[in-house]
């Protein structure tokens, strides 16, 4: 009978290949399920489900002198990452953050101190490199403590580029960041990247109040002249309304004046309000009157929930915004009175 | 763009401060600089609270009050409602 694997005999060194935990392959190539996935996951749909096994990868081929990379396991993540590290050796160390990128992870804790601690273990990594030291991306630090990792896992913490396409450039230049690496911006393609998932999130409300506008007026005029003359106005109105705080708000941001997203998002719409009025889709004083104040309130509103999207709000200014909630839902329902006037005074 | 001014809780405790240049490296708006081996607050109204300095001051010499400044996810919290903001749990699939 041939002895099982690790049987009571005193093993060979070539015995147990399958007690060493599983080192995968990554490759720089996107296929057409990752441009898929892509698309998919800044769509919205089964964004929080998109994820890969945690554990220790390899690029290319490398040695127990290669650097070591650490990211989380949402799969748009490490897709980047691996497409910027093309034609280089080295480790890539993913964490288990429940498939949520590196940032927010980090301010929930899940990319932290404990679960790199323990994936170093569980990945046996001090015996696959002879160096002890991990770059994590910067933005990481939120939720891991370097100066604990160095204690309870033996690695020393080096914080690369914000940016996964600065990696290059910083491991070329001895692993250094330039000051430019660690500041996080926000540029126009980052901002719009985020309102497909703006205009998901509003959706329901935004329906209901265009459904109202439209069939309310049809009740009480009879179906040609109600939606003829008021259900469409009120529909296309409220879809501009949308576009503008979901779409037009984080592309105009820098512009629009005042800090407060709320401050800007007031200044956009009645700005939109007056734009309607002039192409004649807001007729009458009174109901342009209306407009402006629920075109200001609610996109003031709108643009107010794209705080937690941006790179720069913090929770203090954020509990300062919020307290504007009752103003807002007060501005849009007197606003939506005085803007249907004409049809049921 | 610059954010609300004056009301972010960053503090530092210049006389704890060893001087190690952690919170510079992890700060993602440029708040601290290190002169004479210590760090002081350059731009407090940058801060956007996320934390990092705090977690990796090896002295604990800086406190604030973190978390994502997010309107989404404190009228979420208010009203009792699983948050749809992107610093925060959500559905798992639709």
């Amino acid at each position: 009978m041939s002895a099982p694997c690790c049987s009571s005999k005193p093993p060979e060194p070539s015995c147990c290949p399958a007690a060493s935990p599983e080192v995968r392959v990554l490759t720089p190539d996107w296929s057409c399920a990752d441009w898929w996935g892509m698309i998919s996951a800044r769509m919205g749909s089964c964004r929080m489900s998109y994820g890969m096994e945690p554990g220790l990868y390899a690029m290319g081929e490398p040695t127990a002198d290669s650097p070591v990379l650490v990211t989380a396991n949402y799969k748009l993540t490490v897709d980047v990452l691996r497409r910027e590290l093309g034609g280089r050796d080295l480790w890539i160390l993913v964490l288990d953050t429940a498939n949520v990128n590196v940032w927010c992870a980090a301010g929930k804790g899940t990319f932290g101190t404990a679960e790199l601690v323990q994936r170093i273990a569980a990945t046996q990594l001090a015996e696959k490199v002879a160096h002890r030291r991990l770059i994590l991306p910067q933005l990481g630090a939120p939720g891991v403590a370097a100066h604990e990792v160095r204690k309870q896992g033996g690695f020393e913490v080096v914080y690369g580029p914000v940016r996964a396409a600065d990696l290059p450039a910083f491991l070329d230049d001895g692993e250094q960041a330039t000051p430019a690496m660690r500041r996080v911006e926000f540029p126009l393609g980052d901002r719009l990247v985020l309102a497909p998932m703006e205009l998901r999130h509003s959706l329901r409300p935004i329906l209901l109040v265009a459904l109202a506008l439209m069939f309310l007026p049809v009740i009480w005029h009879g179906l040609p002249d109600g939606l003829g003359d008021y259900g469409l106005r009120g529909v296309l109105a409220t879809f501009v309304g949308w576009i503008g705080g979901c779409v037009l708000g984080p592309a105009l941001l820098p512009w629009l004046p005042g800090r407060a997203f709320r401050v800007k998002g007031a200044w956009l719409g009645v700005a939109l309000a007056l734009l309607l009025a002039l192409a004649g889709v807001a007729r009458g004083a009174v109901p342009v009157l209306g407009c402006v104040l629920w075109f200001g309130a609610g996109v003031s509103f709108l643009l107010m929930n794209f705080t937690g999207c941006t790179t720069f709000t913090s929770l203090s200014g954020a509990k300062v915004e919020v307290k504007a909630v009752p103003a807002q839902i007060a501005g849009v329902v007197i606003g939506l009175l005085l803007w249907s006037a004409d049809w049921w005074m | 763009m610059r954010y609300l001014p004056n009301v972010v809780t960053l503090r530092l405790d210049e006389a704890a401060c060893v001087g190690c240049g952690r919170c510079p490296e992890v700060c993602p708006h440029t708040v601290f600089v290190v002169e004479d081996r210590k760090a002081e607050i350059a731009d407090r109204d940058a801060c956007m609270e996320c934390g990092a300095c705090v977690r990796n001051c090896p002295v604990g010499a800086i406190s604030v009050a973190a978390g994502a400044g997010c309107v989404a996810a404190l009228l979420s919290g208010t009203l009792g409602l699983k948050s749809e903001c992107c610093c925060s749990e959500e559905r798992p699939c639709e």
